[in-house]
């Protein structure tokens, strides 16, 4: 190693985010729970990422998210392969590919983790997209197991009362499922409990995003992407609380020493939809040569969405509003008013879109948010063409023309 | 015959069609997608519903807006409205069905200029209680909308009427369907698209007289002999190119019914004309054949493509599913599945708005259908 080399790699050591080590323990004893439910008389249930997941923590089942498992995949770059194997099941190549890798990876124990656990049963939650009622109908035709369908109707411009009422009747509808699946009764005052630690970890994982305010933000969309996977698969539980409470504190304290993310920041952008789970390190450093760090993100900012609507007092009854009116589950403008919010709030010079194939509610209308935003705002927009998981969708060499492009107006801009 | 000639113009020139019944009539149009829009009650409004397929021109303004994976239904449909082909509407119904449709309605909604837009955000699930009451709750909101925003009031008497208008045109479309069924040879597949097309276009009193008559008429035809074709079920979301069932039947194939929603599921079930018609027309809705995009069981599609195929003593069965298509797509290989356990093959064609050769299309109809005999 050259001296200079040697010299740098303390300010290596300072950039590396500390949590990373405990995030990885938490869930690998996550994944060795699910995977050893049966035998400790432990129940699965598979839910989708936007699904009301408490109330199957209060009944002490495990949750599995298979769109977790598909981010895995994705970023152990084994998609491709999954991908493949569901074509040859008859899945066209255009669906979106957590469901496509998913499907097949049930088939063949496939990807980083040799496969799922068996589901004891499904629940699916369309506030994210329609995929998923299809994905989880053929898992629930593949295991024989109960699915319970959590259909919140779409609020393109309004959350109706009719809609208000139907979603509150299914919250009632559901528990009785779980009691049916679960065979025991479901436990209220478990419920109050479980939905003040829900609610205490998505302020948590709120006020961790929050730190990006800082500049340089000391923690960027990537990082984001990574520690989201608590908020999403153990919300509702003390191990989130207090992950996301050293999270913080790390966050904290970097920010106070002005310890950012990227070496030297200079330009801040803002990234939307899915993260490109095979890239996320190429973006990253392709971004970071530029001085540009992607210092919030439209996704990971989904799991805290929800705060303004729940109540503490009231988890379950104020879950209707909730779990309806979550980021993709709104028309086109009421996104495009969160994402003018978050770029006031984090000072952004530029907008990074991934327009991803495999998912058309987060994508389509992609055009509209950008042109209004030029209009409006004068922000420079743009647009990555890819999939989350499929990496054939990725042609590296357009693509790295087009940022650098990008950044060359971002640098006339800001100077 | 006469009436499939006067359809056919209909369709042709829908546009003109469309601006002339407005003169006439002076009354209103609302363009419509799919069909879970409660056209009845549209309908009792005095208002001209017209359902909205693609374009027939190449894509200029659309992709401004929606990206190159959208179906080309959407993208079509888009396209027409932002080329200013569609200024004979006062506005446009969006059902909940798809995610792309979903979009649509968003950047419909802020980019095109109509006075009335409207989403019609149906239950996705359909197989309980409350997904039954949320219907008819939809479906009387649907109609206070109309009211406030087009300033007119819709009597029950009214709807009552209008359901029993939409009957009589899924009453004569089935007897046409069941009619070919049992006797092929007395109408061609694109005879039998142009009809149920052109109902969804033109007035509908006129075309339920119309079908009626044709109806009729069609029963006191003579089976023209023997037929050795192979029986077709077309299985999908819609088929916009009579073309198709012109090429299955020139490869050795007739079309004997279909589960599309430019056909069977168009009119399959009634609604009843009895008791309060919001009530009626929700059972219709929970209780007919659901599109991939719904939910009413994990197996109803598969199990009534089975139902047709055996009712219908289908050789093989053709799915024609739209490209990017997400919801038909997830179906298709557990209705295969379905199908080969019956002991009915099938083939996949993906279809786009611009199909690829007539050769190429024939080759692969006539080597499946030679595959059945
Ligand atoms: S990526 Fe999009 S389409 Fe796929 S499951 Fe998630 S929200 Fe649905
Ligand atoms: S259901 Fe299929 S064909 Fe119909 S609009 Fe949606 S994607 Fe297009």
């Amino acid at each position: 190693m050259s001296e200079e080399q040697l010299k740098k790699d303390p300010e290596k050591e300072k950039m590396k985010v500390k949590s990373v080590k405990k995030m990885k323990e938490i869930m690998t004893a996550y994944y060795i729970d699910a995977k050893t439910a049966s035998q400790n008389g432990k129940k699965v249930g598979w839910i989708t990422s936007g699904g009301p997941v408490e109330p199957i923590i209060v009944m002490d089942a495990i949750p599995v998210y298979p769109e977790n498992h598909g981010a895995m995949i994705g970023a152990a770059k084994m998609g491709v392969d999954l991908c493949e194997k569901a074509e040859d099941m008859g899945y066209c190549r255009d669906l979106c590919s957590y469901a496509r890798s998913d499907i097949a990876a049930s088939l063949v124990n496939g990807g980083p983790i040799g496969g799922l656990p068996a589901p004891d049963f499904l629940v699916c939650g369309n506030n994210i997209c329609g995929t998923v009622l299809k994905w989880y109908e053929i898992q629930a035709r593949y295991y024989k197991v109960p699915l319970f369908i959590f259909d919140t109707p779409f609020c393109h411009t309004e959350f109706s009362s009719e809609a208000r009422e139907y979603v509150r009747r299914q919250i009632d509808e559901y528990i009785k499922f779980l009691e049916e699946v679960c065979g025991k009764k479901f436990d209220m005052d478990r419920m109050k409990e479980v939905g003040r630690l829900s609610l205490q970890g998505q302020r948590l994982w709120q006020e961790v995003l929050d730190t990006s305010m800082n500049k340089p933000a000391p923690l960027s969309a990537f990082d984001a992407f990574f520690h989201l996977a608590l908020i999403v698969t153990l919300r509702g539980t003390q191990t989130a609380v207090d992950y996301y409470v050293m999270l913080l504190e790390e966050m904290k304290e970097r920010a106070a020493q002005k310890i950012g993310s990227i070496p030297n920041e200079r330009y801040r952008l803002l990234w939307d939809n899915l993260p490109v789970w095979y890239k996320t390190r190429w973006l990253s450093e392709k971004f970071a040569s530029y001085d540009a760090c992607l210092v919030a993100d439209t996704y990971t900012t989904a799991w805290c969405g929800s705060l303004d609507y729940l109540d503490e007092n009231d988890f379950l009854g104020s879950m209707v509003e909730g779990y309806t009116r979550i980021y993709l589950n709104i028309g086109v403008d009421e996104m495009l008013k969160i994402i003018k919010k978050m770029i006031k709030k984090y000072e952004v010079d530029g907008f990074v879109m991934h327009s991803n194939r495999s998912c058309k509610p987060y994508s389509l209308g992609q055009y509209d948010i950008m042109k209004t935003l030029q209009k409006e705002m004068g922000l420079p927009s743009l647009m990555i063409e890819a999939d989350m998981v499929d990496e054939r969708s990725w042609s590296e060499s357009q693509i790295e023309t087009r940022i650098d492009a990008f950044m060359e107006i971002i640098k006339q801009k800001k100077g | 015959m006469n009436t499939i000639r006067q359809f056919q113009d209909v369709i042709d020139d829908s546009g003109g069609y469309a601006r002339r019944l407005k003169q006439g009539s002076g009354g209103k149009i609302l363009g419509y997608f799919c069909t879970y829009t409660p056209e009845e009650i549209i309908h009792a409004a005095g208002i001209h519903p017209m359902r909205l397929f693609g374009t027939r021109f190449a894509i200029a303004h659309a992709d401004a807006h929606l990206q190159a994976y959208s179906c080309s239904l959407v993208r079509g449909v888009l396209e027409e409205a932002l080329a200013g082909r569609l200024e004979f509407l006062d506005g446009a119904v969006f059902p909940h069905t798809c995610d792309s449709i979903q979009r649509l309605s968003d950047i419909w909604r802020l980019n095109i200029d109509f006075s009335f837009h409207a989403d019609v955000v149906l239950p996705v699930k359909l197989d309980t209680a409350s997904a039954r009451k949320y219907m008819a709750d939809v479906l009387r909101k649907f109609r206070r909308e109309l009211e406030e925003k087009m300033g007119l009031s819709i009597s029950d008497e009214a709807l009552l009427k209008s359901i029993k208008t939409f009957n009589t045109i899924k009453r004569a479309l089935e007897k046409i369907y069941r009619l070919r069924s049992e006797n092929p040879g007395i109408i061609s597949g694109a005879d039998v698209y142009t009809l149920v097309k052109g109902a969804m276009i033109m007035d509908r009193s006129e075309a339920a007289e119309k079908l009626s008559a044709f109806a009729q008429a069609l029963g006191s035809e003579k089976a023209k002999g023997p037929d050795a074709r192979r029986r077709i079920v077309v299985s999908g979301g819609l088929c916009d190119h009579p073309v198709i069932y012109d090429l299955i039947e020139k490869s050795g194939g007739a079309v004997v019914w279909d589960d599309l929603c430019t056909g069977s599921r168009y009119f399959e079930g009634l609604v009843s004309e009895e008791g309060d018609p919001y009530e009626a027309l929700a059972d219709r809705y929970t209780d007919r054949v659901v599109c991939p995009a719904k939910h009413s069981s994990i197996t109803a599609r598969g199990d009534n493509l089975v139902r047709i195929a055996k009712e219908h003593s289908a050789s093989g069965v053709i799915f024609l599913l739209l490209k990017f298509c997400d919801p038909h797509a997830f179906d298709y290989p557990y209705m295969k599945e379905m199908l080969d356990g019956i002991g009915v093959p099938s083939m996949l064609m993906e279809i786009e708005q611009d199909l690829p050769s007539e050769g190429q299309l024939s080759t692969r109809f006539e080597a499946f259908i030679e595959m059945l005999r």
